[in-house]
């Protein structure tokens, strides 16, 4: 866990005269699941967009991977994973053709290709559903597929932007199974939730409040530190601290 | 007289009515009560509302809305109802007052006469009156749609997932509002994939693949879980997990926050639990009796099923 893969330094994002990120610091380990929590408007998007190599700083400094992110946002983009809730798949590829596709974007060969679609075939049960259209899938299994795709490059570190929602307890259980065996590969997970039992699935969890970090310790830590029950509680003491009007 | 009463009704879609959205739904909710329908995406949630406001016809079955029959009297219904839908429906190229005044003017009445129902909610976006509605956050979204539904002083309202994609903060501040408007009596059927909502309404369905698992108040559904529930937790939660899977007395084994729920084999005892954690964890473990919750009866049920 010492091999840090992200890192920033007052990282810091102005629009105009508006701060939408405002002087972040922190570090992320290898093989880490790292929570990424805030209301909306608090500035998270923004912050990812900006480790993603999508987005450039204002000031600060940052490096992803290793990368910096002024400088070599391309590599940046070829060694991270990302998922969202809203876009991952194409609905009228198949899963195979799915895989194929990404494996393809990221350059990979088609021995490469070929042994990860059956790997991951198996590991998500998927065999007989190869050769559906993804839109015909159940969005369970359509978010594990996303996760599976998401990492089909075998990235150091993916981002996860609100991956769970909507779905079931059970299918949702499964898909941080998912996360959990990645970590332990030692793939770093960034991950963004508004779901705060998920909160406490990960080592670490940073809550930003009006663009700044209002704190960053593991679950058990913030609890005790803020004299909560949950992360819930925790959440709502911080959240609730937002001067920022949410517009 | 209930308020919505449904009645064995039953919705496909498909060619050959393959897609079986709605299996033999019953429920009904009385007048003034706060109704959680409990499920996730595909459950069926939000065609038994366009059922129920009469903009879906069901294949079979009866329901009716203050004593109202869904079909017949769909004209008399539409004026009694509000209705909030899943996807953002207002105008976005209107302005925040314009689409209020457009929803006021389609049921015949004005702003004026009902403001003093909205005006704890609309009190906090009015500020943006002159902002388009396609240019609101998530959260003032919300607060207008709500608005919307409601300025025509309906009797019976209908949110289809208010809350989802809206932040903590902005999901407790609503849940707050329902609570008000629950006072003034106005019936409410909202539907939710957060479990941590069901325990705030007054009676829960919990749905699952267009099938009604389980009706009952958040209290009721929590008392019917008759199983020994345990949490546990160790520095290798992976390892864990898959450890507990493999144990023979160990009914279930999810994720649960900090710690993992173990639910466990009628008969079986804690000491069985401690003695198999100790050999296969060593000392690398915590494990204490654990309170079932919404989400621990849903996932009990949903195997069940």
């Amino acid at each position: 866990m010492n091999e840090i893969m992200i890192t920033t330094e007052k990282l810091t994002k102005k629009f105009g005269e508006f701060t939408a990120v405002d002087q972040i610091s922190f570090d992320v380990h290898k093989g880490e699941i790292f929570g990424f929590l805030g209301a909306n408007g608090a500035g998270k998007t923004t912050a990812m967009r900006m480790l993603c190599g999508l987005l450039l700083p204002t000031s600060g400094k940052a490096t992803v991977a290793g990368y910096d992110v002024y400088r070599q946002n391309e590599k940046i983009k070829r060694n991270i994973g990302y998922m969202s809730q809203k876009f991952s798949l194409y609905e009228d590829l198949t899963v195979k053709e799915n895989m194929k596709f990404y494996g393809g974007i990221y350059g990979k060969s088609d021995a490469y290709i070929k042994q990860k679609t059956s790997f991951i075939l198996d590991q998500l049960h998927l065999n007989s559903e190869a050769n559906k259209l993804v839109k015909s899938i159940p969005l369970g299994w359509k978010q594990k597929l996303a996760f599976s795709v998401a990492i089909f490059h075998e990235p150091g570190i993916v981002f996860l932007d609100e991956p769970t929602g909507g779905v079931d307890p059970v299918t949702r259980r499964d898909f941080w199974k998912l996360i959990y065996e990645a970590a332990d590969t030692g793939i770093t997970i960034f991950v963004t939730t508004h779901y705060m039992d998920e909160a406490e699935y990960c080592n670490r969890v940073c809550i930003m409040v009006d663009g700044r970090i209002e704190a960053l310790d593991s679950p058990g830590q913030l609890i005790k530190t803020y004299n909560a029950q949950s992360m819930d509680d925790v959440f709502l003491k911080l959240a609730r601290k937002a001067v920022r009007v949410d517009d | 007289m209930s308020a919505i009463l449904a009645e064995n009704i039953f919705k496909t879609y498909g060619k050959r009515k393959e897609i079986k959205a709605l299996a033999d739904v019953s429920f009904d909710v009385q007048q003034g009560e706060l109704f959680g329908i409990i499920g996730s995406d595909g459950a069926g949630k939000t065609s038994l509302f366009r059922i129920l406001t009469t903009l879906l016809l069901a294949d079979s079955g009866k329901a009716s809305v203050e004593g109202l029959d869904v079909v017949k009297d769909y004209k008399a219904i539409r004026k009694t109802v509000g209705y909030m839908p899943g996807r953002f429906s207002l105008y976005p190229d209107l302005t925040v007052e314009e689409n209020l005044n457009f929803f006021a003017t389609v049921f015949s009445t004005t702003v004026r006469q009902n403001y003093d129902l909205i005006k704890d909610i609309y009190g906090q976006i009015e500020p943006f009156k002159k902002r388009k509605a396609g240019e609101l956050s998530g959260g003032m979204k919300q607060k207008l749609a709500l608005s919307c539904a409601l300025i025509h002083r309906p009797t019976v309202l209908f949110l289809d997932e208010p809350t989802t994609g809206v932040d903590a903060v902005s999901r407790k501040e609503f849940w707050e509002m329902l609570k008000n408007l629950k006072m003034l009596g106005i019936t409410i059927l909202v539907s939710t994939p957060y479990m941590d909502e069901a325990g705030l309404c007054d009676k829960i369905a919990l749905i699952q693949n267009g099938k009604i698992l389980s009706i009952n108040t958040p209290r009721g559904i929590v008392h019917k879980f008759q199983k020994s529930l345990f949490a546990v937790r160790s520095s290798h939660m992976l390892i864990l997990l898959n450890t507990l899977k493999e144990f023979y007395e160990v009914d279930d084994v999810y994720p649960f926050g900090q710690y993992h729920h173990v639910v466990m084999k009628k008969g079986s005892s804690e000491e069985k639990l401690h003695s198999f954690l100790t050999q296969k964890m060593k000392n690398d473990f915590e494990l204490k009796a654990a309170t079932p919750g919404i989400e621990d009866c849903f996932i009990d049920l949903m195997k069940e099923n």
